[in-house]
């Protein structure tokens, strides 16, 4: 199962290096909604210092939907779902394959937006370890999740549109934990933030487990 | 021996719709043998329903000795088998030989196995490189070929193998099947390249309306196929 995660992985990876989808379309993207949430909260910078958190994960969601929609865009071309059927790759070792990718991609993503916070909104941080360690379980939840409802959703014919309404409602969890747990480390108390991280462990643990064991039926199914 | 493919009474479902009308199948192991009928008439369906990927909605199905009607048996199957389609499954943004790593790789090949896919195929060198989204229709096809040959499966499922590629190209088609039947595979190849796959065919059989019925192909050991009404 890991070996076949890893090379799942290193396919998405390599055609992200030659594409550059993530670092030339999502990247952008990320920034311009960090800019634009900041034009339109500027008046009042107490408001946008206050509200980063959200406005950080906020972003990330809306970023983590265009990565999640092309890590099945590209399995969509020319048979590729046929393909990874009969490829003989375990079905759970693709499932944390493409979370893996997906994953590392809005790492990339994460890190250029969290300097984005802290300069262009004037944010402080007070507790780096929870912020590392809410980015690291908010984002295995987002992609454990995203990449289940993308599987789901790409076998439907209205696949573009039907992702964002069938994802962000279950995402809900992971916008208010990791919201919670970073304010409490952008100028908050950090204790008051440890109990939102259990949260989205537990969300990122709930949906790898269900993604382990399910991908291969959707897979197949829809 | 135990045949290759056992069909009887075999339907499938396409969407909702049940296609190939309760088709009979015999292909016995290490035989060619060429599926021929009229666009529609199921040939495409059958070659799919054989590599598991089709659901067995009726009848009974034996490939390989696996059961199509058992899940777990339809993903073992699917370790044993190449099919080669009209789509490529290959990745645009990966060179030819990234595509042919990463299938190979996936079906447990070893480096030698794949350097030696590329090669067969007539893909090592420069070609290697290229990205697909590169290539011809041809070369594509070449790419995709060399994608199977890296899994070696035991059972080859081709749907019109020779479509857009060059006499020479064909000519290493024919010469991949040949070589792969000499090693201990089964062949089950749908062309309208009815003469150029006839001299590589042991046997014909034409489907008409989703039914296996009389070869009635020039071969002299044509074989009939149960006809099932």
């Amino acid at each position: 199962m890991f070996r076949d995660a890893g090379l799942v992985a290193g396919k998405d990876l390599r055609i992200e290096l030659r594409t550059h989808v993530t670092l030339q379309q999502v990247l952008p993207f990320a920034v311009l909604v960090l800019i634009l949430f900041g034009i339109a909260l500027d008046p009042d910078r107490g408001v946008l210092t206050r509200a980063s958190a959200g406005l950080f994960w906020v972003t990330v969601l809306f970023s983590a939907l265009l990565a999640i929609q092309r890590a099945f865009t590209i399995e969509a071309a020319d048979g590729g779902r046929d393909a990874l059927r009969l490829s003989g790759l375990d079905p759970a070792g693709i499932f944390l394959g493409k979370a893996a990718a997906i994953a590392a991609q809005l790492l990339a993503v994460e890190a250029v937006l969290a300097v984005g916070v802290v300069v262009m909104y004037g944010t402080e941080v007070t507790g780096v370890p929870l912020l590392v360690a809410t980015i690291g379980a908010a984002t295995a939840g987002l992609a454990a999740a995203g990449t289940l409802y993308g599987v789901l959703a790409a076998g439907l014919r209205v696949k573009e549109t039907l992702l964002p309404i069938l994802l962000l409602p279950v995402l809900s969890p992971v916008l208010i934990g990791a919201t919670k747990a970073f304010e409490a480390a952008l100028g908050g108390v950090a204790a008051d933030g440890w109990p939102w991280l259990g949260l989205l462990a537990v969300f990122a643990l709930l949906y790898l487990t269900f993604g382990t064991l399910a991908f291969g039926t959707l897979l197949e199914e829809s | 021996m135990e045949p290759a493919v056992q069909l009887r009474g075999a339907v499938t479902l396409l969407g909702r719709f049940p296609a190939l009308a309760g088709i009979d199948l015999d292909v016995a192991a290490g035989e060619i043998v060429l599926l021929r009928g009229p666009n529609g008439a199921g040939k495409t369906t059958l070659l799919r329903l054989c590599a598991g990927l089709l659901p067995l909605a009726r009848g009974t199905g034996r490939v390989l000795g696996h059961d199509l009607a058992d899940r777990a048996q339809v993903r073992a199957l699917r370790r044993r088998v190449g099919l080669l389609g009209h789509a490529t499954g290959l990745y645009d943004e990966l060179t030819v030989a990234d595509n042919v790593r990463f299938w190979g790789r996936a079906a447990g090949a070893d480096p030698a196995d794949i350097d030696a896919a590329l090669a067969g195929c007539g893909l090592a060198g420069r070609l290697a490189s290229v990205p697909v989204s590169a290539l011809s229709a041809g070369q594509r096809r070449r790419t995709s070929l060399a994608c199977l040959l890296a899994r070696r499966p035991e059972l080859w499922l081709l749907d019109e193998p020779h479509a857009g590629l060059d006499h020479d190209a064909r000519d290493l088609v024919d010469d991949l099947v040949r070589r792969a039947v000499a090693a201990g595979a089964t062949v089950v190849l749908a062309s309208h390249d009815l003469d150029r796959a006839e001299a590589l065919a042991e046997r014909v059989v034409t489907i008409a309306g989703g039914t296996a019925g009389l070869a009635d192909g020039p071969l002299p050991d044509a074989e009939a196929v149960a006809l099932v009404p």
